[in-house]
């Protein structure tokens, strides 16, 4: 049944940073002892989308698109600098518990697993701060090693994980609460075409199994074309060089076009959505935003 | 609650695994913090020799109980967190502790009591070994010892708040080292590490009794030295409590005015 809240409701969300602006050389190290100059760098603007509960949602985009900025705008890393986020009705950045306890933040190139302990201590350490039952614990450790096939890792230092062992042990980790709402950062950056057939067809089953809601960025069009069974190229439509927004909702993958990417300005362009309880009825996943300043 | 005791036992056989793997920098903070005790002592109890004996009304013996109380004191009292923030923020390592529903205090208390814990199989031992050389005056009554345990655990507390407050400095500026060396030079100064606080003059005593350090070390080691009445005692612990209060306050301000700052970078 498809179910009209959207798990995740973005209105409008801005993250503006304010960077020290400094020319090279001695004597502009010595002005800025006396005048600090800063530019304001608009990370995301005013951008606005939603995702429906169980959507497989994939943002692509170039470095320095906003992706990441936005998904920790949405797991509460980062306080917006304008709009609102909405995430399973909780505003994510006052952090409330029963909000963290509902997500998680997967970060292809971060660490949350200690390094010199046994992956299993790692996963001991989230029952207790999740405050998970040990016995739903034990059956998700046991599920999560069969879907992800961690068998003889667990046991393991994390140090000595190769990468792409270390990274199906993080997104366990990750998952060891039954998160409802997955964001997922590049979950398959710097791992072999193997191992991220594995992740891929692990969040596909993850995701049919518990309709946890993801979304997903990524560089690679392999992670979207493989988890988003439909999905849209929306670069044209948010593009401010649009040409012909018409192909949106075309029944074949479109692949987008990069290098709308350079003409249009820092912002969201592509995002490819898959909506299972749409079933052919599938919207264009165009992020409404204002036309660029 | 049962919740937060199962969260603390869970992180504190953790935690003591993890300790267990930096043995030989363990050992090393160890000595650092023996070789001050030591240095201290010497340097006071060479002073008192000196002078016929007696400086301002310590023995050397008064002395070595004293510095061998106060390492003590120290080893219980310390964190670490103003030294390890600045890496946290600047390497990303401080948010998958945000994304989690535990305030990442708790992670803190947690691993700087196992770390004690594994340390005072070796400082316990050290300590008896020092009382054997140095032969310290060491004759508390048993009420100071008692009324002792409350005070460490607040000046434990106070440590703790003050110095995770200050570490969240790093949230503004990435480079917090000088900041921190600020406040370790007052503490040495203020908490009674560099000389009694009784040998100095009047009004460094005045000011220091305004300030939290002496109610973090000195205090504490005063007491457990038998040198302080039980009103002195009461007088202490209103100080520690109004500090914690205050401390908590602070940080309570710096947490969440911070956190709107936090960039997340590196991660």
């Amino acid at each position: 049944m498809v179910q009209h809240t959207p798990a995740i409701d973005v209105r409008e969300l801005s993250k503006t940073y304010a960077v020290p602006v400094r020319e090279a050389g001695l004597s502009a190290a010595l002005r800025s002892l006396v005048r600090r100059r800063t530019r304001l760098v608009e990370a995301v603007r005013e951008i606005s989308f939603s995702v429906s509960p169980g959507e497989i949602v994939g943002f692509l985009g170039p470095n320095g698109a906003g992706k990441t900025t936005t998904l920790k705008m949405l797991s509460g890393l980062l306080y917006p600098s304008g709009g609102r986020g909405l995430v399973l009705g909780f505003e994510p950045f006052k952090r409330q518990r029963d909000f963290l306890r509902r997500i998680t933040l997967v970060m292809g190139n971060r660490n949350q697993l200690i390094w010199d302990i046994p992956v299993l201590d790692s996963f001991e350490r989230n029952r207790a701060i999740y405050r998970l039952e040990r016995g739903a614990y034990r059956q998700t450790v046991e599920e999560l090693t069969e879907l992800l096939d961690l068998d003889g890792l667990l046991d393991k230092p994390v140090r000595n994980l190769s990468l792409g062992e270390r990274m199906k042990c993080e997104v366990a980790a990750a998952l060891l609460h039954k998160p409802q709402v997955l964001f997922l950062d590049e979950p398959t950056i710097g791992l072999d075409v193997t191992m991220q057939r594995r992740i891929r067809a692990f969040l596909a089953e993850y995701n049919r199994r518990y309709g946890a809601t993801v979304l997903l960025t990524s560089h690679y069009m392999a992670d979207v074309e493989a988890l988003c069974r439909r999905w849209s190229s929306t670069a044209e439509c948010c593009s401010s060089t649009a040409s012909s927004p018409g192909w949106c909702g075309a029944s074949r993958p479109t692949r987008p076009s990069w290098s709308s990417w350079e003409t249009g300005t820092k912002t969201w362009a592509n995002m490819a959505r898959w909506c299972p309880a749409a079933r052919g009825g599938w919207r264009c996943g165009c992020p409404r935003r204002r036309p660029p300043r | 609650m049962r919740g937060l005791a199962d969260i603390y036992a869970t992180l504190f056989r953790t935690d003591l695994a993890l300790q267990l793997q930096y043995r030989a920098e363990m050992v090393i903070w160890l000595i650092n913090r023996i070789v001050e005790a030591l240095v201290f002592l010497s340097v006071w109890s060479a002073v008192a020799r000196s002078q016929g004996g007696q400086v301002g009304g310590f023995s050397s013996a008064d002395f070595a109980a004293y510095y061998i109380t106060m390492m003590m004191m120290g080893h219980l009292t310390f964190t670490w967190f103003m030294f390890e923030f600045e890496y946290r923020v600047r390497s990303g390592a401080f948010s998958p502790l945000l994304l989690q529903p535990l305030h990442p205090i708790h992670r803190d208390i947690a691993i700087n009591i196992a770390y004690k814990f594994l340390t005072l199989t070796v400082m316990l031992p050290t300590m008896g070994l020092m009382v054997w050389i140095f032969d310290p005056a060491f004759d508390p009554p048993a009420w100071a010892v008692w009324a002792s345990i409350p005070v460490v655990l607040l000046a434990f507390l106070m440590r703790l708040f003050v110095e995770w407050a200050l570490a969240l400095v790093a949230l503004w500026t990435t480079r917090t080292a000088a900041a921190n060396q600020i406040y370790f030079a007052a503490l040495l100064f203020f908490s009674g590490q560099m000389a009694p606080l009784s040998l100095l003059p009047g009004w460094l005593q005045t000011l220091a009794a305004m300030l939290p350090f002496r109610w973090m070390l000195a205090f504490p080691t005063e007491l457990l030295l038998g040198r302080l009445t039980p009103a002195d005692v009461l007088w202490g612990v209103a100080a520690q409590v109004t500090w914690l209060f205050l401390s908590w306050g602070l940080l309570a301000l710096v947490w969440s005015r911070g956190l709107r700052r936090y960039s997340a970078v590196g991660s």
